[in-house]
């Protein structure tokens, strides 16, 4: 099982992705932006960060990039797809997503732990939780707050106190398939009690457990 | 703006003595470009003439220092093949005249400092000063800054894992924005700051070359403020954390592809710098195009090339046969690489632009030959009124003193600052903002950083020597409880204007502090830098010197202790020497408006005894906390709110709970868990229940604990108070 972790210039998030993938036994190998065959993964995460410098929109530059075709193409084959913070901004803007990102409610940016509540586990990121199940887990945005007028997508984690003004209080959204997903927490930090919090792992698991070969 | 007179070298911040000198080495009137370098080269900023005579005091010397003063970043060998590189810059003017920018590009500054030395830059730490958050315009830097980091440090991809904040009248006219930058690299990538052999291949990296910045050493950083400074907002650099973010993995990746020589940012001085520099260091001289300069902005001089700080710019020094796979690597990560120039034999800085000569200089001359100044220094006459106050607080309550100090934003919460910085990335962060000091683990080793920041203006104006003597060993005992020894220092000096005697004498007195006790604790300095003319309207900061220390735990305890791990039944004890019950340089005085007296000495045998004994009770206390601002109540305090309990204390003595007396900690841990050396520790109370009890008298709940020291900031600003991080 190979997990394909997209790095994209501006992106910071990837290593982490990589050693939270490899620390629960993955294959997990950083692509480059410009890559354009990832017919040898059976997964891709889009991990966090400010890819091409969020100038113009957050991930409206990265949606552009070769890559994400391939990211597309696996999409719509129903492989898991997932999209960390900044990655989850990116998905939206290439419409694998439904809905977009706006400034937090207090205009500042937020880093600290928070917690989240697993309402749906039909997802290729919940698959290994149970509703109910509260984790904590670090948030780290700016533009964190989602917003979806169409009210199509499917959420599967969801803040227990809202930080930043997100519609229907939603920390990850899926799509209809539940292979496509976009959190706003960092599961990739939250892996080791020594750090703070290894609910992550609960995350993670159920992204890997999801993959079949391709 | 008016109208400029002044010969052209006043204009750029050169004395006429100064130019009288320059006219002497050169032996002949220098070309517009040529007295661009020279002026900012031999600006304050850039050549320590007023301090470098003082700075020969620190001791720099130990086994492990690999690099010390002098490179971009001081390194030490942490073990194993590891190396640590550190380095603490300031940004206080810039920011003064543009918050966001100043602060930013102070960020981006210090990260090629340390990405220069072949280190991927693994933590930061803020150390930023305002004036009372009351007054409008110190609500507007302070927002700034703190917005300006966050944009610069998230964006980049380095977390920001702690710092310090203080607030004073002293810094309303002059903000102090310091930042510390830690990198850590494999021994084999180490790379200096040489152009090295004749022959090599000047390649400029990063962001295209534009006007900003011009003057920004000699104009901006080495000069006083008046009601004019607007004007000098030109001279702020702009920055692009996009840019460098690219520009650290291109550089990342020709280290391990083991592609340069040398490598030297350009930072302050710009072009000036990063040929001449260089080049004085290998003992070479170089042939520099400014045709082939990418630039931003059309129809610029030579002298402006030369001066531009335009931001995210690095030079590369490559043997001829490298030049290809330098350009392929930075087009990989797509940033703009252009051949400058060539090192040449002898020792010529040769510049051209157009076909033309513009500058044809002595390369080493610009830094060896650069003034030095050996300024009067006189103790102040007003420091005899300052000890001559005495401070009796004998009639105050705790709990309302407690709660009125955890109000205090010098002493409350940081989370409304911290919580907007990325203090996580890397997932290195074991101990992260809002504790003593941080603990950052290496990842695949047993190895552990410990980084503490420390600096206390306050304290440095009673007593300037016992001041900075007082901070180093803050700082060690604030890595020791995270279990390490401490390694090095780097250090920050802010002051005044040292063309006054009193100033000098300040900043003197300060360098002894801290050299006395590095020499005590057998710690070199590795590397620091000097910020004068902090004042505005005539009036000077307070000294600040500021302190990074930097500690290695080997292997690092399992589970550090920390603030939050307090839970009913521990005890709870002092340790170290008793207090002697002074209040001089404290946050009660500070909150009552009254500084005064003389600060209590350090003691170089408490200092040691205390560190070693916090370091071995690091592996097997839950909880270790120096006593510092706010006094013994308020490390109780930060205890309680941190564990979400309360405690017994048997005490009333504001004397006792909240005096400053250096060396001292509290440690809560199980009944007879360790054993304290009982000439060296006392028992204070017990952890329990939902309010911190003094004596049996009187009470402070929690809940209101907690409400006063988590809105300390929010409430001065209008907001309410967030929600912090458990620490």
């Amino acid at each position: 099982m190979r997990v394909a972790v997209a790095v994209f210039p501006g992106v910071n998030c990837e290593h982490d992705v990589v050693y939270a993938l490899r620390a629960l036994g993955a294959e997990a190998q950083l692509v480059w932006h410009r890559e354009t065959d990832l017919s040898d993964f059976d997964g891709v995460i889009l991990p966090g960060g400010f890819a091409h410098g969020d100038y113009l929109r957050t991930g409206a530059i990265a949606r552009l990039s070769p890559v994400m075709a391939e990211v597309e193409r696996m999409a719509k084959q129903g492989a898991p797809v997932l999209g960390i913070c900044n990655g989850w901004q990116m998905l939206c803007e290439a419409g694998l997503l439904p809905g977009a990102h706006i400034a937090n409610r207090d205009l500042t940016f937020i880093c600290r732990f928070v917690e989240v509540e697993v309402v749906d586990a039909r997802s290729c990121l919940t698959a290994a939780a149970r509703p109910g199940q509260r984790l904590s887990i670090p948030l780290n945005s700016y533009q964190g707050a989602w917003v979806d007028p169409t009210r199509s997508g499917r959420v599967v984690l969801r803040y227990v106190e809202d930080p930043n003004g997100s519609q229907e209080r939603a920390a990850a959204v899926t799509n209809e398939r539940g292979n496509v997903v976009g959190v706003m927490p960092h599961p990739e930090r939250a892996m080791e009690d020594v750090l703070g919090s290894s609910d992550g792992q609960t995350l993670i698991e159920g992204f890997l457990a999801s993959l079949v070969p391709a | 703006m008016t109208i400029e007179t002044r010969p052209l070298h006043q204009q750029l911040g050169m004395s006429d003595e100064e130019y009288e000198s320059l006219l002497e080495i050169l032996d002949r009137e220098p070309r517009p470009a040529e007295l661009a370098m020279y002026s900012v080269m031999w600006s304050e900023h850039c050549s320590y003439k007023s301090s470098r005579k003082h700075l020969r005091r620190f001791p720099t010397e130990a086994p492990w220092v690999v690099v010390g003063p002098g490179e971009n970043a001081g390194v030490v060998d942490i073990g194993d093949g590891w190396l640590a590189a550190l380095r603490i810059e300031s940004h206080n003017h810039p920011s003064f005249v543009e918050p966001y920018q100043g602060a930013a590009t102070g960020v981006g500054g210090i990260l090629r400092d340390v990405f220069t030395m072949g280190a991927r830059p693994i933590a930061l730490w803020d150390q930023i000063r305002f004036g009372p958050l009351d007054q409008p315009k110190n609500r507007y830097l302070f927002k700034g800054v703190v917005s300006g980091i966050a944009g610069y440090g998230n964006a980049v991809g380095v977390p920001t894992v702690g710092g310090e904040l203080e607030f004073d009248d002293s810094y309303s006219g002059n903000p102090l924005v310091n930042v510390m930058c830690l990198g850590v690299l494999r021994r084999e990538q180490l790379v200096l700051g040489t152009a090295g052999q004749p022959g090599c291949v000047a390649v400029l990296l990063g962001r295209a070359t534009g006007r900003d910045g011009i003057g920004g050493a000699s104009v901006l950083a080495s000069a006083s403020f008046d009601e004019s400074s607007a004007d000098k907002r030109p001279s702020v650099q702009v920055g692009d954390p996009f840019e460098e973010k690219k520009l650290i993995e291109a550089c990342l990746e020709l280290y391990e592809q083991g592609l340069v020589v040398g490598v030297q940012d350009l930072g302050a001085a710009g072009l000036s710098c990063a040929t001449s520099e260089p080049a004085g260091r290998a003992g070479v001289g170089m042939d520099v195009d400014l045709d082939a300069v990418h630039t931003r902005e059309s129809d610029m001089s030579a002298a402006e090339l030369l001066m531009s700080e335009s931001q995210e710019r690095m030079m590369a020094f490559v043997a001829p046969d490298n030049v290809d796979r330098v350009l392929s690597v930075a087009a990989k990560w797509e940033i703009e690489s252009t051949i400058v120039g060539e090192v040449r034999r002898g020792d010529t800085l040769t510049v051209r632009m157009g076909g033309d000569v513009v500058a044809r200089i002595p390369a080493a001359s610009l830094a060896d030959d650069a003034p030095l100044y050996d300024r009067p220094a006189r103790r102040p006459e007003w420091l005899d009124d300052l000890w001559a106050i005495a401070s009796d607080y004998s009639e105050l309550l705790p709990g309302e003193t407690l709660l009125a100090l955890l109000a205090d934003p010098n002493v409350g919460s940081s989370a409304w600052v911290h919580e907007q910085y990325d203090h996580m990335l890397f997932l290195n962060t074991v101990i992260g903002p809002g504790s003593d000091g941080s603990l950052l683990r290496l990842k695949g080793t047993e190895k552990a950083l410990a980084v503490s920041t420390d600096g206390n203006g306050t304290l440095c104006l009673l007593d300037p020597r016992r001041g900075g003597e007082r901070l180093v060993y803050e700082a060690a005992l604030n890595v020791a409880v995270t279990g390490a020894r401490p390694l090095a220092v780097v250090d920050n000096l802010n002051f005044g204007n040292p063309e006054k005697p009193e100033v000098m004498w300040q900043f003197i007195e300060s360098i002894e502090g801290i050299s006395q006790a590095c020499e005590t604790l057998g710690i070199p300095v590795v590397g620091g830098n000097v910020s004068f003319y902090n004042e505005t309207e005539g009036e000077d900061i307070n000294p600040t010197p500021v302190v990074g220390l930097l500690g290695l735990a080997d292997p690092a305890p399992e589970r550090p202790p920390r603030l939050s791990r307090a839970r009913e039944g521990m005890e709870i004890w002092e340790l170290g020497p008793k207090s002697t019950g002074n209040f001089a340089g404290s946050a009660l005085q500070r909150l009552r408006g009254e500084p005064g007296g003389r600060p209590s000495p350090a003691d170089p045998e408490d200092a040691v005894r205390v560190t070693e004994l916090a370091r071995d009770l690091a592996y097997h206390v839950p909880v270790l906390h120096d006593i510092s601002d706010g006094g013994l109540a308020v490390g109780l305090a930060e205890i309680c709110i941190a564990s979400q309990i309360g405690a017994v204390v048997d005490s009333t003595s504001i004397q006792l709970l909240f005096s400053e007396d250096p060396h001292r900690l509290l440690v809560v841990m199980e009944p007879a868990a360790v054993s304290l050396p009982p000439d060296y520790s006392r028992q204070i109370g017990v952890i329990g229940g939902n309010s911190i009890v003094f004596g049996a008298e009187t009470s402070v709940g929690l809940e209101d604990l907690v409400a006063a020291w988590k809105g300390a900031i929010p409430m001065r600003l209008g907001l309410d108070a967030v929600s912090a991080d458990a620490p």
